[in-house]
Formats: C-alpha cells, structure tokens, sequence
C-alpha cells in the first residue's frame, strides 16, 4: 500500500488544523514573541537596581567615603539611611532593603588609626542568591577602597587575580538566556502539538475514525511526529533571528549542526508527547502531563541552576532528559563554535532519547492505541 | 391565558457570536400540573428555551414570565420554585446515592426533620432506597436520570424543567420515568419535559414543537394529527424487495412520506389525495392496504413540507459491489470484560452480504462494545470478529480499505473546512489526483454540500454534519458500512433521508451493520440482535421480533413493545 501520500495527506491535515484559525495561529507565533521579548530582560540573574541600606554609627569621613562608593555602583541604586537596630530589623523584615550595612561608632577612627574596622553586612536570607552576589559586588567596593585608603605600609599582595571570562568576555545574561529559551519554548510546543492534539483526536472521536480507517498506526503517528518537529524548527529559527538580529547575540557556529540538533531534540520530544497522550483520555489531562514533565525537564535542564550542583544521583538520571543535551549543545554551538565531534558527547544521548521514546511509542500505539476502551 | 404558570412573548434569543438566533419569535402559555413537551430535533432549541425557563439565561428580546415574575432579575425569589434538570445532571460519580441526595440538600439548605422525611420519600418515589449505599457512577443510565430527577425535587418545586431527561435511557426505565412525572402533575407539578423522541410527545398533555428556533406548533398532540387521520396507511403482505417497494410507493405523487415498518412500509398521503392503487405499487398479489393510527411524527413531517422521496442520488452513481463473501460479518463467541465486567458476553452473529444488520438495545447494554469490536477499535478478551473472512485485529489495513464507519457524534474535523474533510478522508484512503476530485466533486453534488465547502464542519447545521459523515464514510465505494447510532437527535427528514441513501446503497449490495436505540432505524433492518445486559437475548427479522411477543391482549404489538416484553422476559428468568 502507498504509504507517504497517506501520511502526506496526515500532515497536511495537522498543518491545517493547527493554522486554520486566526486564533491557533496567534497561539503559536504570539508567546514565542512575547517570551522573546520579555525574558531576556526577566529571567536575568544580574543584581541590578536593588536597595542597600546603611545603619552608620560612624560619623566620620571614611564611612561617608565608603557609602559614596556606594551609591556610585550599579547594583543599587538607592541608599537607605537607617537610625537604630529596630530599622535595620524592620528593613530586612519588609525586603525595603537586600542587603544592610553596618558601619562600627569607630569605623573612621580606626581606618585614620591604620587599624582594619570590621563592617557588619546583613542579608535576607530569602533572597539568598541574588545576596550572595550583591555581597560580591559590596566586597569588591570595599576592596578596592581599602587598596586605596590603608596607608603606605600596606603590604604588596602576593599574587593578583586578572579575571577573563570566555565566550561571553561581558557576562551578558541575555547571550545565555536566548540560546535556553531555543529549547525552552520550542519544547512546549512540540509537546503540545503530539501530546493535545493526539488526546483531542481521541476526545471528539476522530481517532477512532482514522483508527477505522487503512491508515496504520504508525502513519498516524508519522502524522503526528513530522507537524511537531517542523512547528519546532520554524519555532527555534524565529529565537534564532531574534537572538541574533535584534540582540546581537554572536552566532559563532554551525547551523547545520544547530538544525540536525534541532530537529533531534524535536523528536525525542514528539516522542514524549505521545507516550503523554497514550495514557491520556481527555485533553485536560494531556496538558497537566506536558507540565508535569515540562517543570522538572526545565529545572533540571541547566538552564537555572547548574547540573554539577546535584546530587549524583540525580545528575545521572537527568541524562534522560533531553532538554540538558540540547541546551548544552545549543549554547555550545551558538558561543562556542562547538564542532561535530565535540556535540556527539550530547548529541549521541539525545538521538538515544529520541529512538527511546518513539520505540515505546511506537510499541505502545501498535499494541494499545488500536485496542483501547472507549 | 390567564392561569399561564410560563408565559414566553415574543422570545428571541441570539447568543454572542453567533448571527443566527437560537430562538426566533417564540410566544408560548405552559398551563399549570401538566406535562408540556419541547419537541424537537437536535439544535431546534429546547436546552435555549429550558434554560431561559431557569433564568440561567436572558432573552435577547421579548419577555418570559415564570408565575408572573422575571425568571432573571427575580432568580432569588423562584430559586425555590423552579426545580431544573440539566442534561447531564450535576451528579457526582464518587458519592452515593444517599450522598448526592445530602449534598443538593445541603446546597438548597434543606434542614432538620424535613430533610430526612424528604430523603425517605424521595427514594421510595423513585424506587432507589435499596440502592442508597450504591456509588452514583455505577448506576444506570435510568436509574442516574431518577437520582436527578430525586435532587431536582428535593426542594419540592412547583415548576420542573427536564432537559432531555429520557437520552441514554432504557426503554422500560423510559416509561417508569414517564410514569412518575404524569404522578406528579396529577398533584399538581407543572412539568416541562424536552425530547428530541417524537413517540414522547404523544404522551403530552400540551407539546411546543420546535424546529430550527422557531416555535412551529403549540398545543395537545391530538390537535397536531388530526389532520393527519385516514392519511396513514400501511402497506401490508408485500411481496419482493420491500426497500425497492418503498421507492415505488415514494415516487408516487399522492404519498406524502413513507418508511419501511418491518415487512411492511407505512405510508401518509398528501392532504385531499386519494390512496395509490394496489397495482401500481407492484407489491404483489397478496397485498392490501391497511388504515393505521397517525402519529406525531408524521405531523411534524407535513409540517417541514413532506418526505425526502425516496431516490438515492449517493446509490445511483454507485458502482454494485460484488464478492464471493456470502457472511460478510461474522462474530464468533465474541466476549469482552472489563475488569469483572463483562460488557459482552459470548456474541455470535453472522451478517450476509446486502443485508441491513441492527444491534438494537438500551445505553449500556453492550452494543457499543460488540461493534467496536467489530470494527476493530476494541481487541476482544476471546473469541473473534471477523470481517470479510478477515480477523481485523491481525490484519488490518487491506479489511480496512473496504469499510467505511461513522460514528455516533460527530467525530469529523469541527475545526477544517467542508472542503478539508473530504480531502483529507479521501485521501486516508488512497484516493489521489483526478480520483480524488471526482469522488470530492460526487459528493459534494450528492449531498449538496456545495455552499458549505469553505465552512467549518463544526458549524455546520447537525442535518449537514451528518450528510458530511456519511459522505466522508461511502466516498471510497465501501462494501460494509459500520453506522453507530447513525441518525440520532436529527429531525426526521434528514433521517428519512438517511435511510433512503442506506436502502440505496444496500441495493446495490453493499452491506450495513448499524447499532440504534430508536425503534424506527431498527425497523429498516432485515435482522435485528437485541442486546441487553452483554448478551443477544433474541434476534431475526423485526416482523419475528414481533410475532415472537404477540399476545391475546396485544396482538399487533410495536417494536418498542416487543423490546420491552423480551427485555422483560430475559430479565425474570436471568435475574442479575
């Protein structure tokens, strides 16, 4: 039996329902636009714009040197003046303030003497993270400031630090986040495109229809997979633009490389949509199936929070998840130039992914999907 | 009138969205402690009406009085006064019986001695206190209708309005429920009761008939047929092909609509005609020409302009189907259980070639099972389906090929156009290049689907739907049909319609197996297998169905009353 005309004929069809409507249209290209043009500025790890409070028992001209400093950073842009403990208590308490500073009654007294004051830094402990970085930068101002202000026999240093950051030589968060948000958003779609609409040809009855008909399930899912992989291609190459066009994230790669990735990832992915969709009966639980495999896939991805700071064991189940390879891969290509041989270390665990999950479904849809209870 | 309980003036109703009214122009006085019926096909806009009824909607214009108040604005003070029944009642599955009962108590602030007086008369009107303790979703579809109907009356309401409360309903919980609700009225309950079953609106003390959102009748359903008496005619002990019978006695131009009613086909004549001649129907020596009692559907069928006629455009273009398969379908100790349900239990069947075969039984009895299985999309725990000789489960796709199926909702694209549908199952299968526009362009002019092709098929009028999914099922020349309750909820036109493609395309030897639960369709079949509770209790031909049950009191029995006696028969010598 004639084979690709039938599946051609599937395809067609899944194109057509996904771009018939103005508002399926709008779903697929709108919030790729809006992350674009959103996230890179959110999803930042930066400390910028934030409220450092100083509670100054010193009254001399080093804290206010010190506080000058301050304010002349980009990380705060607003100085709080406290005036008792209670302040600096209520400062925290309300997040009026990420970091409190307190300068000792005898700060400047000390500093004139060639004596090193201690200054006390509180921080919200909620906020651990972006504290720990502004704490980086209230150190950095202290430093120099001492190097500066301690008098001449102020030992040499030993050895200095020159830092040198490769591949993002600026440490630009958005050369970072535009290359995750590649896989991010074409991952939800892809999903969605097997995962929704297999379960809402079931719902409304014209699964059983192409069940009925010659088509065999594997066309079905042919049908299914090819639509999911290309709304995925055409979804990366608009990131991949933006990125690149109005962000002027430097394309270092190859976009051979880039695309054959892509298009893995994109099966690995339609892969796990349709295991979704085979253990679900209505398109409401479809879609709780995409997030619940969406959420940990992004957490674990690398995307937030580096890999190398999980347990073992999780660092090793988190091989199955396709998302880490592809962002490493993605990243890899987009900063570094990465080569063939030096993506096979990801690309390899994605096509396993891939062949893995289609395998299952296939051997599920063969098995099941034809012979399910109504 | 002034003792109106509902009042309707001029109602309009047209929802956002949407250009065509739901309602158009509807002026109605329901009288009080009676049943009124809303008759009328699916989409004619008996849930619009009921709802409006409840206040859960408002006119788009004109007025709706319930016992001389706004059911809207004045919602708080006839909360207690209206008791409504949506389609699918607010049931909750995991609860029991007793609990759903508390439950809408609770929500109506029902309390103290009342509550529990109202609980014990509740279960014992509707016979389920010894089923109390029962969860509610493994009750019966009858019995699911009587525990909302039970929450519906907990308030004790003056006006109850039934939203299609017989679908999914067995035929003998049917007449209990009817049974209870002409109880009630007798007390003195206003009952509004919708249906899209024409045989219920006979039962009606007053009947608003509804057609595509207009009101076209109003009043008792005698007054409706009377001018349907000495019309209606059967056509009895005719000899030769009664489908082809029924063409002729279709073409004639003083028959109005004709059906075919086991061995025999019932006619109506048109207002003032006088009846065809014996001769000219060709229907053998031995058959005469009976006067029958009218009936509300022929009513209905005068009043949207007559019968169809009975030419298949879809069977003439139609190329014969031939085959050396004599049994085309065949079910052998056929069984299926779900966990320790068995849904289908040791079914065997055979189907000839050319034949019209009907599983005939309530919801839930097991004949959706059976026919999945049939056709492939249920794998049976033993015994096997086969199809053309072919076991469908192993060998699939070429079996395939020669079936078309179309199931009971609508289950095409809603969202692709006309158009798009009826390439996209051609091209299922196989049809390509100038075969697949021609059989487009066939049947596009056979169902005259011409104006619709750029529309989605979801917004398609239900009629034209279900032209589509018939079209989209014989577009590649099947030789079996699979219809699952091919013609339900739509007005008996389109129904009339249906069958006379169905007859056609039989003719021409194609074979139907078709599961209903309307008496109607089964009388169209050659053989019927009645299914109840997983088993086929009996089958034949619906004439021997009858005769089967034909009793002193009831000589001539219906269909319905020859289901409901072998239904009643099975069930007293197999208790469950």
């Amino acid at each position: 039996m004639t084979m690709w005309p039938r599946i051609l004929t599937l395809i067609v069809k899944e194109l057509e329902m996904l771009l018939q409507d103005r508002q399926s249209r709008m779903i697929l290209i709108v919030p790729v636009l809006l992350q674009l043009a959103v996230f890179p500025f959110a999803a930042t790890l930066e400390v910028k714009n934030n409220t450092l409070a100083v509670y100054n028992e010193d009254f001399g001209r080093e804290s206010a040197e010190v506080m000058q400093r301050f304010s002349r950073a980009q990380a705060f842009t607003r100085l709080l003046a406290l005036h008792s403990e209670a302040d600096v208590r209520r400062a925290i308490d309300r997040q009026e303030a990420l970091i409190v500073l307190r300068f000792p009654p005898d700060f400047s007294r000390d500093v004139v003497a060639g004596r090193s004051p201690a200054i006390q830094a509180i921080l919200d402990g909620r906020r651990s993270n972006s504290g720990q970085i502004a704490l980086g930068y209230v150190q950095q101002i202290l430093n120099a400031y001492t190097r500066e202000r301690l008098p001449p026999p102020f030992p040499p240093a030993p050895s200095t630090l020159g830092v040198r950051h490769w591949f993002n030589p600026n440490l630009e968060y958005t050369w970072h986040i535009l290359p995750c948000l590649i896989a991010i958003i074409t991952s939800v779609n892809a999903l969605i495109v097997t995962a929704l609409s297999v379960a809402r040809e079931r719902e409304q009855g014209t699964l059983d229809q192409l069940l009925v008909s010659p088509l065999t399930p594997r066309m079905i899912m042919t049908g299914k997979i090819i639509p999911a992989v290309l709304v995925a291609v055409v979804q990366g190459t608009i990131i991949l633009l933006g990125a690149v066009l109005a962000y002027r994230v430097p394309f270092e790669g190859s976009l051979p490389l880039l695309y054959g990735s892509m298009i893995c990832y994109s099966l690995a992915l339609a892969g796990v949509g349709l295991l979704i969709a085979s253990v679900c009966a209505t398109q409401q639980q479809a879609f709780l199936g995409v997030f619940s495999f969406l959420m940990p896939a992004i957490l674990l991805s690398g995307y937030a929070t580096p890999v190398d700071n999980m347990p073992v064991w999780l660092q090793s189940l988190d091989w199955a998840n396709p998302m880490l390879h592809f962002i490493v891969i993605v990243k890899g290509v987009f900063l570094k130039n990465i080569g063939f041989a030096a993506s096979l270390r990801n690309l390899v665990p994605l096509l396993i992914i891939a062949i893995a999950t289609l395998g299952a479904a296939d051997w599920l849809y063969r098995r099941r999907f034809a012979f399910r209870a109504p | 009138m002034s003792d109106a309980l509902v009042t309707l003036d001029r109602v309009r109703k047209v929802f956002p969205g949407s250009t065509k009214p739901a309602l158009e122009g509807v002026s109605a006085a329901l009288r009080p402690a009676r049943i009124t019926g809303v008759v009328g096909p699916d989409g004619a806009g008996k849930t619009t009406l009921i709802r409006l009824m409840a206040g859960l909607l408002a006119p788009t214009s004109g007025t709706l009085g319930v016992n001389g108040r706004d059911p809207v604005r004045d919602a708080g003070f006839l909360r207690g006064f209206i008791g409504y029944m949506p389609q699918r009642f607010g049931l909750y599955e995991d609860l029991s019986v007793r609990e759903n009962l508390e439950l809408h108590a609770d929500l109506r602030g029902l309390a103290g001695e009342e509550r529990g007086a109202a609980f014990r008369r509740l279960l014992e009107f509707t016979g389920l206190a010894p089923f109390a303790a029962r969860l509610a979703g493994r009750l019966s579809g009858g019995m699911k209708q009587k525990l909302g109907l039970a929450c519906a009356l907990l308030g004790r309401p003056r006006l109850l309005l039934l939203d299609e409360p017989s679908v999914g309903v067995d035929p003998v919980s049917r007449r209990e429920l009817w049974s209870m609700m002409g109880e009630l009225a007798a007390r003195g309950l206003t009952v509004v009761w919708s249906t899209s079953y024409l045989d219920e609106a006979e039962r009606c003390a007053e009947v608003l008939l509804m057609n595509d959102g207009r009101l076209m009748f109003s009043g008792s359903p005698a007054d409706l047929t009377a001018p349907m008496r000495d019309r209606t005619l059967q056509l009895r002990r005719l000899a030769g092909n009664r489908r082809r019978v029924l063409a002729r006695v279709l073409r004639r131009p003083e028959v109005m609509d004709g059906v075919i009613q086991g061995h025999a086909v019932r006619l109506v004549l048109r207002p003032g005609a006088a009846r065809p001649g014996l001769e000219e129907l060709d229907a053998g020596g031995q058959a005469e020409l009976v006067p029958v009692a009218p009936r509300f559907e022929d009513a209905f069928i005068e009043a949207l302009g007559g019968g169809p006629g009975g030419e298949s455009v879809l069977a003439q273009r139609l190329r014969p189907v031939r085959g050396d398969h004599d049994t085309v379908v065949e079910a052998v100790a056929l069984t299926k259980r779900f966990g320790g349900f068995t849904a289908a239990d040791d079914v065997h069947f055979a189907v000839k070639r050319g034949e019209i075969f009907g599983l005939l039984g309530p919801n839930g009895a097991g004949k959706s099972t059976t026919f999945r299985m049939m056709c492939g999309l249920l794998a049976p725990t033993s015994g096997t389906a086969r199809v053309m000789g072919i076991d469908l489960k192993t060998s699939p796709s070429e079996a395939r090929q020669r079936l078309g199926y179309m199931a009971q909702t609508f289950s095409l694209y809603g969202n692709l156009t006309v158009a798009q549908n009826l390439k996209f199952f051609s091209g299922a299968y196989g049809l390509r290049g100038a075969r697949q526009r021609s059989a487009m362009a066939e049947m596009t002019e056979v169902f005259r689907l011409q104006p619709f092709l750029g529309t989605a098929a979801g917004a398609l009028p239900l009629g034209f739907k279900q032209r589509l999914a018939l079209a989209c099922a014989v577009m590649h020349e099947p030789a079996l049909l699979f219809l699952d309750e091919p013609t339900s909820g739509v007005d008996p036109v389109t129904r009339r319609e249906f069958w006379t493609h169905i007859n056609g395309v039989v003719d021409k030897g194609v074979t139907v197996m078709v599961t209903t639960h309307f008496m109607d369709e089964a009388e169209y079949c050659d053989r019927i297998a009645l299914v109840f509770r997983g088993k086929i209790i009996a089958a034949g031909s619906p004439d021997q169905l009858k005769e089967q049950t034909a009793s002193p009191e009831n000589p001539d029995p219906s269909m319905e009353d020859a289901f409901m006696a072998l239904v009643q028969q099975h069930a007293s010598e197999f208790p469950p």
